[in-house]
């Protein structure tokens, strides 16, 4: 029997989608004069609804067991939170532009309604629900990507991420039915109890692998991101890169481990072709980029390799370097989004060139950019370099010569990475220019985002605690 | 008697629909028929649940409630997929992917 009370658990998704119906409720009484009370509205909505993510939650399953949480769940669900109150409060200056009044609700309430699916896909207890918060999370952002109407790439990009994104829940829906054929569940345990090694269910989880693989932009199924990445406004670019991406790295991870946990050696082997595939392609793409948007796609698939490096580990220090990377990631690569966005919306400039000469002009945001690029590359005073540090030992120490080949192929890749990460300092510190972009003051909202960034930054790379924490968690997976 | 007809008849018909679908969605170049190629995917996915439900698992519904969710799901990404054409038809005036590549490698 299910009593008013165990709705407790879901609170995180309750409270969100409460912020989402304020803001709606909001659009229709707010006056047309004053939308921008909205931005603010929202912020703070979503700071009280992240702080209140914090405090201990009722650990439990619900509807038969679709739907779990517990304290690793929640840990994944705040993670992400803290991504989004970023995003949000670097979106405010270009929500606020002329071009986007009357939008501005719309906006928020396509983002928070997309989290909620991701928080969904995230506390998934069978396939069903993983489905579909996988699409509630979709969807949205292909709405979110063709944002800026009168643009031709903004349209482009939504239509790419749509089709791309469908074909490839397609695929993941023709695996899922080929295990349910064999198992005769959809729910995780009853899947993972049944799971032997026949052809069919061998099949199905390629495809199911397919279809995440579309989602975390792996390399055989990148090809749609740089070009979303490029046409979609900026700010969706770093929803697209850091949250989704996180949230598709979370539940992929989960279900390896809990449901195609024995057939691990399998999915190892599966693994470490994508990851050498990944990161390679994904570097050497991005050394040839000169727009900063394409430039972040490609070195946001380079890490997407890195990352199955920790998933591999098949233990609970890979769940932990796995969960304490992506909390890093979205720390590191929103300080570089939230520079990007700043002179875009200041300047509309984006290409790698007009950064030529920044330091002269704006130091403040050179230096901030410089460091999350260290970060991005892995070098040690800042805590990139602690994440993709555990992802390697977390893979070498499966003890076997291949996989000491595998990390031996990531710290190349690592350094190949600094190339094109040194690029962009280069321009901004070294080059010169005749006409750089001129001094202007960030809002700020946004400066408070990039404040966070950097703290953050230097905190996760330096409190073991943080560390210390997440471990305990990762048990609970 | 549906239980007459043996199961690899369904299976045969289901996956044919679903690489039908795949070669549609790369090989056709119009946005509306990349939609129905999608369509048809989903709809092998369907005859799968289904198919799955009545012959392995009856006495257990998942098969069909899945089946259902992905009609609904498959018509709301259906509309907002249609939404987003018609804003490429006021843009680019035409559906055709081969003329919507202004970012490319």
């Amino acid at each position: 029997m299910m009593n008013l009370q165990d709705f407790l658990t879901m609170r995180h998704e309750l409270l969100l989608i409460l912020v989402a119906v304020i803001v709606l409720i909001g659009e229709i009484f707010i006056s047309d004069k004053s939308k921008h009370v909205i931005i603010n509205l929202t912020i703070i909505l979503f700071l009280l609804h992240t702080i209140v993510g914090f405090l201990p939650i009722q650990e439990g399953k619900l509807f038969g067991g679709m739907y779990q949480n517990d304290l690793f769940r929640a840990t994944l669900k705040n993670i992400l939170n803290i991504g989004v109150f970023i995003i949000l409060l670097q979106s405010s200056a270009w929500i606020r532009k002329e071009e986007n009044h009357g939008k501005i609700s719309e906006y928020f309430i396509l983002l928070l309604s997309t989290l909620v699916g991701m928080y969904f896909m995230i506390s998934s207890g069978d396939f069903l629900m993983l489905y579909l918060g996988l699409e509630l999370a979709t969807i949205p952002i292909a709405a979110l990507a063709a944002f800026d109407r009168h643009k031709n790439n903004s349209a482009e990009a939504g239509i790419k991420l749509i089709l791309s994104s469908a074909l490839s829940s397609g695929i993941l829906l023709f695996g899922i039915s080929m295990i349910y054929g064999t198992t005769g569940s959809v729910y995780f345990t009853e899947v993972a109890a049944n799971f032997g090694k026949e052809s069919l269910q061998i099949l199905g989880f390629i495809f199911f692998v397919a279809g995440m693989g579309f989602k975390i932009s792996l390399v055989p199924f990148h090809l749609w991101t740089a070009d979303v990445y490029e046409g979609a406004p900026i700010n969706v670019t770093s929803y697209l890169s850091v949250i989704s991406k996180g949230a598709a790295v979370f539940i992929f991870t989960i279900v390896l481990y809990k449901v195609f946990g024995q057939i691990a050696e399998m999915w190892n082997i599966l693994l470490y072709v994508l990851a050498v595939l990944t990161m390679t392609i994904g570097n050497l793409f991005a050394i040839r980029q000169n727009n900063m948007k394409r430039f972040l796609a490609f070195s946001s698939i380079a890490q997407a390799g890195f990352i199955l490096l920790g998933i591999m580990g098949s233990n609970q220090a890979g769940v932990t370097s796995v969960v304490y990377f992506m909390l890093i990631y979205i720390l590191t690569n929103l300080g570089a989004f939230g520079v990007v966005s700043a002179i875009s919306n200041a300047s509309g400039k984006e290409d790698m060139r007009d950064y030529n000469g920044l330091y002269k002009t704006n130091p403040k945001l050179s230096l901030l950019m410089t460091l999350a690029l260290f970060s991005l590359a892995g070098i040690p005073p800042v805590a990139g370099f602690f994440g993709k540090f555990f992802l390697f030992t977390s893979v070498a120490s499966l003890n076997d010569y291949k996989y000491y080949i595998l990390v031996l192929i990531a710290v190349l890749n690592a350094t190949i990475s600094l190339f094109y990460y040194l690029r962009v300092v280069k321009a901004m510190f070294i080059d010169p220019s005749d006409n750089p972009i001129p001094y202007f003051k960030t809002d700020t909202h946004a400066r408070i985002g990039l404040l966070i960034c950097v703290f953050g930054v230097f905190l996760v790379g330096f409190v073991a605690a943080i560390y210390e924490a997440i471990y305990k968690f990762s048990s609970l997976i | 008697m549906i239980q007459d007809i043996p199961i690899q008849y369904f299976l045969i018909v289901s996956t044919t629909m679903f690489f039908i679908g795949v070669c549609g969605f790369i090989i056709r170049r119009n946005l509306i028929t990349m939609l129905m190629a999608i369509e048809l995917i989903l709809n092998s996915v369907n005859i799968n649940f289904l198919v799955f439900n009545k012959f392995l698992f009856p006495h257990q519904l998942q098969g069909h409630f899945f089946a259902l969710i992905v009609v609904a799901i498959a018509a709301a990404e259906a509309s907002v997929a249609i939404a987003l054409f018609i804003n490429i038809y006021r843009r680019f005036t035409n559906i055709e992917v081969e003329n919507i590549s202004e970012m490319k490698y």
